[in-house]
């Protein structure tokens, strides 16, 4: 499911104001919902919201650097490669995503 | 490679546990540089404490917490760690090892630390997936991927080991079963008495003991698949969806047997730690000395000085183990046991019980000294007992007093520490005295409990014994402990809590980004630890000034609502002192047929929880809430939570006055306040105290003459009954005392300390000198609180459905499908 090969879509999904600074927000899709995140240097990065642990809300998490914590059971997730941090093992799925303009571009497999 | 010839001599280390590492710390303290060292280990990780797994698997640790040496320590000591790999081979004629997947290194010395494996059950199913041991962390997590609130969990084996998994178990929500082979639990130590207490407490925890049962299989679908049931030999059979046995150790001692070692249960050592082969030292679970194996870890440290000693030539010391004491790591349950507990002929037993509390203790005695000693559900003396019972002096007058424990008179517990002898022990795990504790902090100047672990290893195993190093460290050096010595907010600060909230005061820091600056933050912009702390020490300094940083509240103080485990959230509206009306009632109705709201709850204090909410559907739900009244319960915040009460003296035929509407003032006062935890109230109409009020933050309960004001109660994991405050007569008195102390436990307490820890760590009776000694204080603390009220009562459910873009979370920003 990793979405950074075989690229068909790029699809406009809103404004890069539409996310707090260190917010998320979701985006429904086939794939289920795909948590879209900002750094504090508007760098944006998507991740399969669903934590690799108990399949937590990543979205919902508190950002910060290039991480998220998950809400449930405070896995740190790196928002560049998906992976746990730490000592906990385990992998969410990622998606490119960038932006232009101002506007957030998501690209789906 | 590296080509020039190393003089050091080569210490081989088998064994990357507990006692393995604490032998090479003991070296590297004699002589460091003597050896090029290098370790195997079997297990992936770093060394971690095995005590700890129990809290590990409860939840109260992550691994982080119990891990003893990091990476970075075998780093900087110049080991090399070759963990994951086992070694299976001793070559003793050329002195060298091989590892499982072909490493070999030789040796000059060589210890063998390899510990000891669970004992197995030989029974017929007991390879089915699901039956397993409690050893190691990754049995810890192999349980854990398996437990989920209301699975079914049987733990075999009801000794130290099978309750604290049990325990564990427990507390993840498991329905937990225990099977023990002996009428009474943990017979090796405690007796009949005692283990009839424990349990009891266990069954009242929601705990089902069988005792004299034996195992006759593990059952399941068919020959294959995972365990689905245990089988007693009566005919019992008990549902399980993991079984845990727990019914004692072995030592490993098949490679020492394999390569011709002298063997018995363990390895063969003498006085000094040697094994049949001058070359290898072993130590820990895995040797046999005098006949005796051990597995408490006290002996054990001793074992490793002794190995020390010797493999470095420093000094021609002897192991001679001394008598140890054992208590069981169950939150909220008290125990120690040492001796000769069992007493019998020619013994004197001295007996106290406490029945409404639970407490029972029995102490043995022989020819007027203490032998044994046993103590449930109070072993605040324990330790004192225990340096009685290996002083092995006459006892004298002290028989008389000493089962109402070392000093009945000293309730504070500084003056109990200072009266302590310098023999006493503080820390059990390591066996570190009073006296080495103070000469080490006088000495080097240790200034923090982290100076004093690293110094003495006090407080470094199971930590039960901190609060003893703390209060010694303030008896030592005094008021300058509380500055220099806190532990840190978290990794991105050297700073602790007091002194950021400190700074953010008198350096009148107004953001987090100012904090973090101006305090020389490691990380760019925090962690999820450190921001929502440092967010709410802003909202407490700046009423009315600060913008809250919704980024960095945890999710359910983002959403106003609680997360749950699906994603899904409760909703839960105030209900002023538990009163609700048939409007509400049926507002509440509409809501929950409207959106398919599944479950509704009536919660444990006085509400009504509507659970599984859809995010998208929050803010219509408060919309046609806040249209019946119904305002934010704030059962999601650190905050203030709810006031409970009892009907009191208008319906109560006992009732002496009027709680409710005390309960409804005192929730209209401080709704809406945030907090460094949850705050409950409670107010009681008469002594009978229906609203359980003793049990919460604050809780008030009526008498003939006006009130009583209780501080600090918890009825959670940890259950703590409050101190009284004091007395007060008028309903405004209540008021400005109520409001006094949630305004300094705001301004006090540490986040995410709850109003019980912080006054066991501050003392009642500091509390009571700033809230009933000073009145003036009392009163600029009530309108402090009050001012800040007047920002913070405002509802956050109709803020959030007015506002458009604060809207905008909770929605997906697109949907494509």
């Amino acid at each position: 499911m990793d979405g950074m090969n075989n690229v068909k879509n790029i699809i406009d999904i809103g404004a890069l104001e539409d996310i707090a600074p260190l917010g998320a927000r979701t985006v429904t899709t086939t794939f289920g919902d795909i948590a879209i995140f900002r750094t504090a240097d508007d760098d944006v990065f998507a991740l399969l919201d669903e934590c690799p642990h108990k399949q937590g809300p990543l979205s919902q998490g508190i950002v910060h650097g290039t991480s998220v914590t998950c809400p449930l059971h405070n896995w740190v997730i790196s928002l560049q490669s998906g992976e746990a941090q730490g000592l906990d093992v385990g992998c969410t799925p990622r998606f490119t995503v960038k932006v232009e303009a101002g506007r957030v571009l998501l690209s789906l497999p | 490679m590296n080509m020039t010839v190393s003089p050091r001599k080569k210490l081989i280390v088998i064994g990357n546990g507990m006692a393995g590492m604490r032998t090479v710390e003991e070296i590297l303290l004699r002589a460091p540089g003597m050896f090029d060292i290098t370790v195997f280990g079997a297990e992936p990780q770093p060394n971690y404490d095995r005590i700890m797994l129990s809290p590990l698997l409860a939840g109260e640790k992550s691994f982080e917490q119990i891990v003893l040496n990091s990476y970075e320590w075998y780093d900087a000591n110049g080991i090399d760690l070759i963990a994951g790999e086992h070694v299976d081979w001793i070559d003793r004629e050329h002195k060298t090892v091989r590892g499982a997947k072909g490493t070999q290194r030789s040796y000059d010395i060589l210890l063998l630390a390899t510990g000891s494996n669970p004992f197995t059950l030989p029974l017929p199913g007991v390879n089915r997936p699901g039956v397993m041991t409690f050893r190691s962390a990754a049995d810890v997590e192999e349980m854990l991927g398996i437990a989920a609130p209301g699975k079914k969990a049987v733990v075999i084996g009801g000794g130290l080991l099978g309750l604290e998994a049990a325990h564990g178990l427990n507390l993840r929500g498991m329905e937990v079963s225990v099977v023990h082979l002996m009428p009474t639990l943990m017979e090796r130590q405690l007796d009949a008495s005692a283990a009839h207490l424990l349990e009891q407490k266990l069954s009242l925890r929601g705990m089902n003991i069988h005792t004299s049962a034996n195992t006759e299989c593990f059952l399941g679908e068919d020959a294959d698949s995972s365990v689905n049931a245990v089988l007693l030999k009566d005919g019992t059979c008990i549902e399980a969806d993991l079984v845990v046995m727990a019914v004692g150790i072995r030592p490993n001692a098949g490679l020492a047997r394999a390569v011709g070692l002298a063997c018995e249960r363990g390895v063969v050592v003498d006085d000094y730690m040697r094994t049949s082969d001058p070359a290898i030292y072993a130590i820990g679970e895995c040797v046999e000395h005098n006949k005796q194996c051990y597995g408490l870890v006290a002996p054990i440290w001793d074992m490793a000085k002794v190995a020390a000693d010797h493999i470095t030539g420093m000094a021609q010391t002897s192991f001679t183990p001394v008598t140890t004491g054992t208590r069981l790591k169950v939150s909220g349950i008290e125990m120690f046991s040492a001796g000769d507990f069992l007493g019998g002929q020619g013994a004197e037993d001295v007996v106290f019980r406490d029945a409404a509390r639970g407490i029972y203790k029995r102490l043995v005695l022989r020819d007027e000294k203490l032998v044994g000693v046993v103590c449930f559900g109070d072993a605040r003396d324990a330790g004192w007992y225990f340096q009685l019972l290996k002083d092995q002096k006459k006892l004298g007058t002290l028989r008389e007093t000493m089962i109402f424990g070392q000093a009945p008179s000293l309730t504070d517990p500084a003056e109990a520490i200072a009266c302590l002898p310098d023999g006493a022990e503080i820390c059990g795990c390591n066996g570190v005295t009073k006296g080495t504790i103070c000469t080490a902090i006088a000495e080097h100047g240790l200034k923090s409990v982290d100076d004093v672990r690293t110094r003495t290893k006090a407080s470094a195993s199971c930590g039960s014994c901190t609060n003893l190093v703390e209060g010694l460290l303030k008896l030592s050096i005094g008021t300058e402990f509380g500055a220099a010595t806190v532990k840190s907010m978290c990794k991105c600060t050297i700073h602790g809590h007091d002194e950021v909230r400190r700074h953010i005061k008198d350096d009148s820091l107004k953001t987090i980004p100012a904090v973090m600056q101006a305090l020389e933050w490691r990380t760019p912009n925090g962690c999820a630890s450190c921001r929502p702390a440092l967010n709410f020490y802003l909202l407490a300094a700046w009423p009315g000034d600060y913008v809250d940083d919704a980024q960095s509240r945890f999710v359910n103080e983002r959403m106003h609502a609680n997360i749950q485990k699906d994603g899904t959230y409760s909703v839960i509206p105030r209900m002023w002192g538990g009163t609700t009306t048939a409007g509400e009632l049926r507002a509440i109705a509409d809501v929950v047929d409207k959106f398919n709201i599944p479950t509704v709850k009536i919660t444990g204090g006085q509400r009504v929880d509507m659970l599984g909410v859809r995010k998208e559907d929050l803010r219509a739900v408060w919309q046609d809430l806040n249209a019946a009244g119904l305002v934010s319960g704030h059962g999601y915040g650190k905050a203030l939570r709810t006031v409970k009460t009892c009907v009191g003296s208008e319906w109560c035929r006992f009732g002496t006055q009027d709680s409710t509407s005390m309960g409804i003032a005192l929730e209209k006062a401080t709704w809406g306040s945030w907090h460094p935890h949850k705050v409950k109230l409670a107010v009681s109409g008469c002594p009978r105290n229906c609203a359980e009020a003793t049990i919460k933050d604050f809780g008030v309960v009526a008498t003939e003459a006006g009130w009583d004001l209780h501080i600090g109660g918890n009825g959670g994991i940890k259950v703590r009954a409050t101190d009284l405050l004091c007395k007060v007569t008028t309903d405004a008195d209540v008021m400005e005392y109520a409001c006094a102390f949630l305004q300094l436990y705001r301004m006090e307490a540490r986040y995410l300390e709850r109003t019980a820890p912080w006054i066991e760590r501050v003392g009642l009776k500091y509390v009571q000198e700033k809230i009933v000694d000073n009145s003036e204080l009392r009163k600029s603390l009530c309108a402090d609180f009050l001012y800040a009220q007047t920002f913070a009562q405002t509802d956050p459910w109709a803020e959030e459905s007015a506002c458009n873009t604060r809207g905008k979370k909770y929605d997906a920003m697109a949907e494509l499908v």
